[in-house]
C-alpha cells in the first residue's frame, strides 16, 4: 500500500513528530514498505484464530486489585521530574482551546 | 415515536429534533480504576497521584475489582446485557492533563451492551429509551488556564479515576425528554450507589448529539456533538439553542457541518471548536498492558441478587400498595431517601394524606430552607405523629399547618405543641351549636338575605363561627351544623 505525502504529514502531526517537507517522500517510502510487508501477512488464513494483542501466556487471567487506597501522597516525587511546577501543579506552556 | 407537540416551527415547516446523550458518570470507589491512589473530591493538587497515574516509565495498570463490580451493577440496573468478556483499548491523543498520551477505554468490546431506561414524563406517562452501551474508562486530569498569564496548571488528582460512559440511542426528541432521561439515569445510579450523580462536582457530565429533520422524515440529519454540558438546565438550554441553529442553517439554504461544539453557559449559545477536528483520529488499539476482562457468571449473578429495589419497581409498588397516582409515585421514588421517608410515614396511616403532606408542606419547607432530608428538623416519626392528630380529629388541616410550622422551628413533637398551645380542635357539637346560634342571632338580616337566595353568605357565617372559636372549631362540623340551621 502506497502512502502519499499528506497522509504521512497527518500521521506525524498526530504523533507530535516534527517532520520537514523534504523528509516526507523518504518516510512515505519507508512506511509504505512496512505496510507492504504487513499486507503479505494478510495472505495467511487466520479463520477462527483469536487476535493476539499482548505477549501474555495463554490461560493467564487479568489480575484485579481490591478497592483500597495504598498509593498517592507523593506529590514531590510526582512533580520531581517536571521541567516546571508551581503551587503543587505541573506548569506547562499555555494551552488554549 | 414522539408526539407532534415536540416539533419545532421553522419558517418553511415543522422540524423534529433527534437526540442522543453520552453521560460520563464517575464511579463511586475509594481508589482509581488502575491504581491505588484516592479518588476523594477537593484534595490538594497532585496529592492523589501515583506513578501509574502520572505515567512514569515502566508503570503497569492493575484493575480495581470494585470499579468493575459497579459497572456490572449499573448494567444490571439498566436492564442491559452484561458482556462476560470485554477489552480495554488505548484512545490516543495529546493533552497536558493526559500524561500517558492515551486514555484507557473500551472501544469495540464494552463491558455492558444494550439496555433500556424508562422516562417519567410530566403528564405521568412513561417512555422507553434505548441504552446503546456502557463502558469503563479513565478520567483525565484537570487543566487550569486562568491561574497564570503564560502557563496552564495541571492537577492529576482526577487522572485515572474510573468513569462509566453511558451512551443512549438517538431516541430522545426534545429538551424536556433529555432532562427526564438525565434525571432518571441519575436516580438509578444513586439507588445503585455506583455514582453520586453530583453534576456540580462533575461526577456526571453530559455530551449531547443532536440533529434535526423535517417532521415525518425518517432519515437522520447531520449531527453535531455538544461537549461537556454540566447541568440539566444547561443541557436543555444547549438543545433549544442548537436545534434552532440547525433549523435556521438548513432553511437559509446551508448545510449542517458535522462538528464538535461547546456550550457557552454565560451566553446560552453553542460555539464551534474546529481546532479539535483533527484530534478525532484516536487510533484505538487493544492495550497490551491489560488482558481481556473476563467475568465469572456466578459473580454477575451475585451482584444481580444484591441489587436494591430500583425506582421503576418502587414506583409500581407505590401505585399498587398505596394507591398513589403515577405522578405522585414518580416524585416520591426519585430519591431513595424520600421514598423511604414516605414509606415510614405511610405504614399504618392513610397513604394519600401521607403523600400530600410529604410532597406538599414537607418538601415545600425543605425547598424554602434549602435543606436535604437528613438535615431536616422534623423526622418521619414526628411528621407521622402530626398526621395521627389529623386522623383522630384533634387537628383540622389548617391547624395542622400551624403546628407543623412550630415543629419545624422548635423540633418539638406535634402532641406537645398542641397541648402547650391549647390547639385542640373543637368537635363538641353542643359547643359549636351554641356559637352558631350566637352568630345567627346577631346577624338576623344576613340570615334573611341568605334564605332569600344569597348563597355566598354561607362563607361569611363560617368565618364568624371560626372567629368566635379562635379557629379551633372543626370545619366539617361547623359546615354540617350551619347548613342544617340555615335551612331551618
Amino acid at each position: 500500500m502506497a502512502l502519499d505525502r499528506t497522509t504521512v504529514a497527518h500521521i506525524a502531526r498526530l504523533a507530535r513528530i516534527k517532520v520537514k517537507e523534504h523528509e516526507l517522500d523518504a518516510l512515505a517510502g519507508e512506511l509504505g514498505g512496512i505496510l507492504a510487508w504487513v499486507e503479505q501477512l494478510q495472505e495467511v488464513n487466520v479463520d477462527g484464530v483469536e487476535p493476539m494483542t499482548g505477549s501474555v501466556t495463554p490461560g493467564m487471567k487479568l489480575k484485579m486489585r481490591e478497592d483500597v487506597v495504598d498509593d498517592g501522597g507523593i506529590r514531590d516525587k510526582v512533580l520531581g521530574n517536571a521541567p516546571k511546577s508551581a503551587a503543587g501543579f505541573f506548569a506547562v506552556p499555555k494551552v488554549i482551546e | 415515536m414522539a408526539g407532534s407537540t415536540n416539533l419545532i416551527d421553522g419558517r418553511t415547516g415543522k422540524w423534529e429534533v433527534v437526540l442522543g446523550l453520552e453521560v460520563h458518570a464517575q464511579v463511586v470507589s475509594n481508589a482509581k480504576l488502575f491504581s491505588g491512589a484516592a479518588t476523594a473530591f477537593g484534595a490538594e493538587p497532585n496529592t492523589q497521584v501515583s506513578y501509574v497515574d502520572a505515567a512514569f516509565p515502566g508503570m503497569l495498570p492493575v484493575i480495581n475489582r470494585r470499579c468493575v463490580e459497579q459497572a456490572v451493577r449499573t448494567g444490571l440496573g439498566l436492564k442491559a446485557r452484561i458482556n462476560l468478556r470485554s477489552v480495554f483499548d488505548r484512545k490516543n491523543y495529546f493533552y497536558p492533563d493526559l500524561p500517558p498520551g492515551y486514555q484507557i477505554s473500551q472501544y469495540k468490546q464494552p463491558i455492558v451492551g444494550k439496555g433500556t431506561i424508562t422516562l417519567d414524563l410530566a403528564d405521568g406517562a412513561t417512555r422507553s429509551v434505548g441504552i446503546t452501551r456502557l463502558h469503563l474508562e479513565q478520567d483525565a486530569g484537570k487543566s487550569l488556564h486562568d491561574q497564570s498569564p503564560g502557563e496552564t496548571y495541571v492537577d492529576l488528582n482526577r487522572a485515572g479515576v474510573a468513569l462509566m460512559e453511558i451512551v443512549s440511542e438517538p431516541d430522545l426528541r426534545s429538551a424536556e425528554e433529555a432532562a427526564a432521561y438525565l434525571r432518571k439515569l441519575r436516580s438509578i445510579l444513586r439507588y445503585l450507589g455506583s455514582c453520586d450523580g453530583n453534576m456540580e462536582e462533575g461526577s456526571m457530565r453530559c455530551d449531547v448529539n443532536l440533529s434535526v429533520r423535517r417532521a415525518g422524515s425518517t432519515e437522520l440529519g447531520t449531527r453535531c456533538e455538544i461537549k461537556n454540558v454540566n447541568s440539566v438546565r444547561f443541557v436543555m438550554q444547549a438543545i433549544e439553542y442548537e436545534a434552532r441553529r440547525q433549523v435556521e442553517v438548513i432553511e437559509d439554504g446551508g448545510k449542517v457541518v458535522q462538528e464538535t461544539r461547546l456550550f457557552d453557559s454565560g451566553r446560552g449559545v453553542t460555539r464551534s471548536m474546529r481546532s479539535k477536528e483533527e484530534a478525532h483520529d484516536y487510533r484505538y488499539f487493544p492495550d497490551p498492558d491489560l488482558l481481556p476482562l473476563e467475568l465469572d457468571p456466578a459473580w454477575v449473578e451475585e451482584i444481580r441478587r444484591t441489587l436494591p429495589e430500583l425506582p421503576d419497581e418502587k414506583k409500581a409498588r407505590f401505585e399498587r400498595d398505596y394507591k398513589l397516582n403515577a405522578y405522585d409515585a414518580g416524585v416520591l421514588v426519585a430519591e431513595r431517601e424520600s421514598a423511604e421517608f414516605f414509606e415510614a410515614i405511610a405504614k399504618g396511616r392513610d397513604a394519600k394524606i401521607a403523600a400530600n403532606w410529604v410532597m406538599g408542606e414537607y418538601f415545600g419547607y425543605l425547598n424554602k430552607h434549602g435543606l436535604d432530608l437528613p438535615k431536616a428538623p422534623v423526622d418521619a416519626t414526628r411528621l407521622g405523629g402530626l398526621i395521627d392528630l389529623i386522623a383522630d380529629g384533634t387537628l383540622s388541616g389548617r391547624m395542622a399547618k400551624e403546628v407543623f410550622e412550630e415543629m419545624w422551628r422548635t423540633g418539638a413533637p406535634a402532641a406537645a405543641i398542641v397541648e402547650a398551645k391549647g390547639l385542640q380542635q373543637v368537635t363538641d357539637t353542643g359547643a359549636i351549636e351554641a356559637e352558631i346560634d350566637a352568630v345567627l342571632g346577631s346577624a338576623a338580616d344576613k340570615v334573611a338575605e341568605y334564605r332569600a337566595g344569597k348563597d355566598k353568605l354561607f362563607g361569611f357565617f363560617v368565618g364568624q363561627v371560626m372567629k368566635r372559636t379562635q379557629g379551633k372549631a372543626s370545619p366539617a362540623v361547623v359546615n354540617e351544623l350551619l347548613k342544617k340551621k340555615l335551612q331551618g
